[in-house]
């Protein structure tokens, strides 16, 4: 597996991890006077998420996938590649 | 009776835009299916958000974070931002370059396709059409508990039965009209275009509702502060609520393993129909840049004003019950586990915000989110029924392209019809959020058919209808045991969802491994 998608799982089940935030459970302190902070971590958590897979797409991007839809024999390619 | 005139306006406009799209649809099969060729970017964000947010979003949310506290959020929202975003990644994208390669536009079309078998979308259709059934019901029933009390009073000779509000069977004749009125004009290409400015409209409308009653609560912070304290924490308790007719003790918070376990739900959007037809048909892979990123952000606009305003409810229905409060309202201050809560935010409206035009304006944002969800499932069980049924019994050189519409068409029709009974039958019995949970826990479920089909080789044809009939089983057995779509866990919180899906990937992996593999000529037609 590329080290690049080790990041990627790494970073994924970290932030599955997070999302359990134990240490929120029974706290109900108010985030800018409005806002719980069990709301307020879970709100923060959506949008650390949209950042991971905006960096996902810019590094992890299948490009390979998008060659091979358009007919292209990826096997065939890397091994010519391989070779040279 | 303003805000009824908005509403009727608004349902004009929807018309309006989608009669347009007509004038862009070429009469042909293949644009009335799949449109999706021509959408871009934008529309396609929309589209699947749209369709993923139904009144499971607006009206569900606020209902459960009344009955369960702040945890709801992290229940379905945040965790929906991670996983929604991965299967979009991870399962759309793959799906997309398999569609384009070989043509597919269904899902039971790449299934019969990958595990090399006819009959295998023969099993798969009534299932699929099975859990998508509960779906729409949500959408419809929802449409009655936000119309019901907003128009209670306004009628009071026509329809003195429903205590002058308009009555369930008008409402739903209504917004199924509507959605069946776009769909017939324009296909798939009229959805699109009533998706994008229907969740236009009800991400706006929400976040308008959110800052409308919280100036009636005196500010965001008044507005918190007045919120019953157990709701602000996640941990388990038990509420009692006095009443008129005695004392009720109602769960508040969120058992851990509820928590945990929930987090399989959102692998839901892996296998909708309509969202794989999306991902099959979709112009090109850089379509779905924008959604990965952009969904958990429109989750968040959408999702937090409305658990906000959820909790804000605690507070303003925890009065002692009296006559002055209409019959939803009592049932929701006794914190009744049933389809009351599906009124929170309506009756929220109707109470604090007097302004008619404003509550028009929400309500129809409301409506938004319902009709957003509908019309993109009516219209993809249409194109599943014509092409992987119909078509491929009889043969497509049987049909002209016309009738291809009309089947499509007279199914759709069916469904609705199907869809509409269901709703007035189980209208008081369902809460919204609870019956959306066990559809989305049925695909989420099936998740361990598609993530095999697309990842590992050696998954086998008697693997895959291993897989369905485990997952088949499981959920039929819970379903059962919930009373049918109530709220339901086992060994102390773990929702059935979770022990569908292992039962489904257990099967897929013990079956295929002991199951002669795939041949080398499906391998490499499905593996890059």
């Amino acid at each position: 597996m590329k080290k690049r998608t080790v990041i990627i799982v790494a970073v994924f089940i970290l932030l599955a991890v997070l999302h359990q935030d134990e240490w929120n459970w029974d706290k109900s302190t108010l985030v800018f006077g409005f806002m719980p902070i069990g709301l307020a971590y879970h709100a923060a958590y959506s949008i650390v998420a949209a950042l991971f897979w905006a960096l996902v797409l810019k590094f992890g991007w299948p490009s390979h996938l998008e060659r091979w839809a358009e007919g292209e024999d990826i096997r065939a390619t890397e091994g010519d590649s391989g070779a040279s | 009776m303003t805000s009824l005139i908005i509403i009727g306006i608004y349902l004009c406009l929807l018309l309006s835009l989608a009669l347009a799209s007509k004038r862009l649809f070429r009469g042909t099969s293949k644009d009335y299916f799949v449109a999706s060729h021509s959408i871009g970017p934008f529309l396609l964000l929309m589209s699947v958000f749209g369709t993923t947010m139904t009144a499971f979003a607006l009206v569900g949310s606020t209902g459960k974070a009344f009955q369960r506290g702040v945890g709801t959020y992290g229940l379905m929202a945040s965790s929906s931002g991670l996983i929604h975003a991965a299967c979009f990644f991870l399962i759309g994208i793959k799906l997309w370059s398999i569609g384009k390669r070989h043509g597919y536009v269904t899902q039971i079309q790449f299934f019969r396709g990958r595990f090399d078998s006819s009959n295998l979308g023969y099993l798969l259709f009534p299932i699929l059409v099975g859990l998508v059934v509960p779906y729409l019901l949500i959408g419809v029933i929802g449409s009655y508990r936000v119309m019901g009390p907003l128009t209670k009073g306004l009628f009071p000779n026509a329809f003195a039965a429903y205590d002058g509000s308009l009555p369930p069977w008008l409402i739903g004749a209504v917004i199924c009209g509507v959605v069946l009125t776009y769909i017939f004009a324009g296909g798939s290409r009229a959805a699109a275009w009533a998706n994008t400015f229907q969740t236009l409209v009800f991400m706006a409308m929400g976040v308008l509702a959110f800052f409308m009653i919280s100036q009636k609560l005196g500010g965001l912070g008044a507005a918190i502060e007045q919120a019953n304290a157990a709701h602000l924490v996640r941990t388990p308790s038990e509420l009692e609520v006095t009443g008129k007719a005695g004392s009720f003790i109602r769960e508040v918070g969120i058992p851990p393993l509820m928590f945990l376990t929930y987090m399989f739900i959102p692998l839901s959007v892996g296998m909708f129909p309509h969202l794989f037809q999306h991902w099959l048909t979709a112009r090109s892979a850089q379509s779905f840049k924008l959604t990965v990123v952009a969904h958990p952000l429109c989750i968040m606009i959408v999702w937090v004003p409305c658990v906000l305003m959820g909790l804000w409810a605690t507070g303003v229905f925890s009065a002692t019950p009296s006559d002055a409060w209409p019959a939803p309202a009592l049932g929701i201050m006794k914190g009744l586990p049933d389809a009351s809560v599906g009124a929170v935010l309506s009756l929220s409206l109707k109470f604090l915000v007097s302004n008619p035009i404003i509550v028009g304006l929400v309500t129809a944002g409301i409506l938004a989110a319902i009709m957003s969800s509908l019309d993109s499932q009516f219209l993809c069980l249409g194109t599943i029924f014509t092409n992987d049924i119909v078509l491929h019994a009889a043969g497509r050189e049987k049909f002209s392209d016309t009738q291809i519409i009309h089947l499509a068409r007279g199914f759709v029709v069916a469904i609705v019809l199907i869809t509409y009974i269901l709703s007035l039958v189980l209208q008081k019995s369902q809460n919204v959020f609870d019956l959306a949970v066990w559809s989305f826990s049925g695909f989420a479920a099936l998740t361990s058919l598609v993530i095999p089909a697309l990842y590992w080789k050696r998954a086998t044809k008697a693997g895959a209808y291993a897989c369905i009939l485990a997952v088949v089983v499981t959920w039929i057995s819970f379903f059962a045991k919930s009373g049918f779509g109530g709220e339901y866990t086992v060994l102390g919180g773990v929702m059935p969802v979770a022990i569908c899906f292992a039962a489904g990937a257990a099967a897929m992996i013990v079956v295929s491994l002991f199951t002669k593999p795939p041949s080398k000529e499906t391998v490499d037609k499905f593996f890059a």
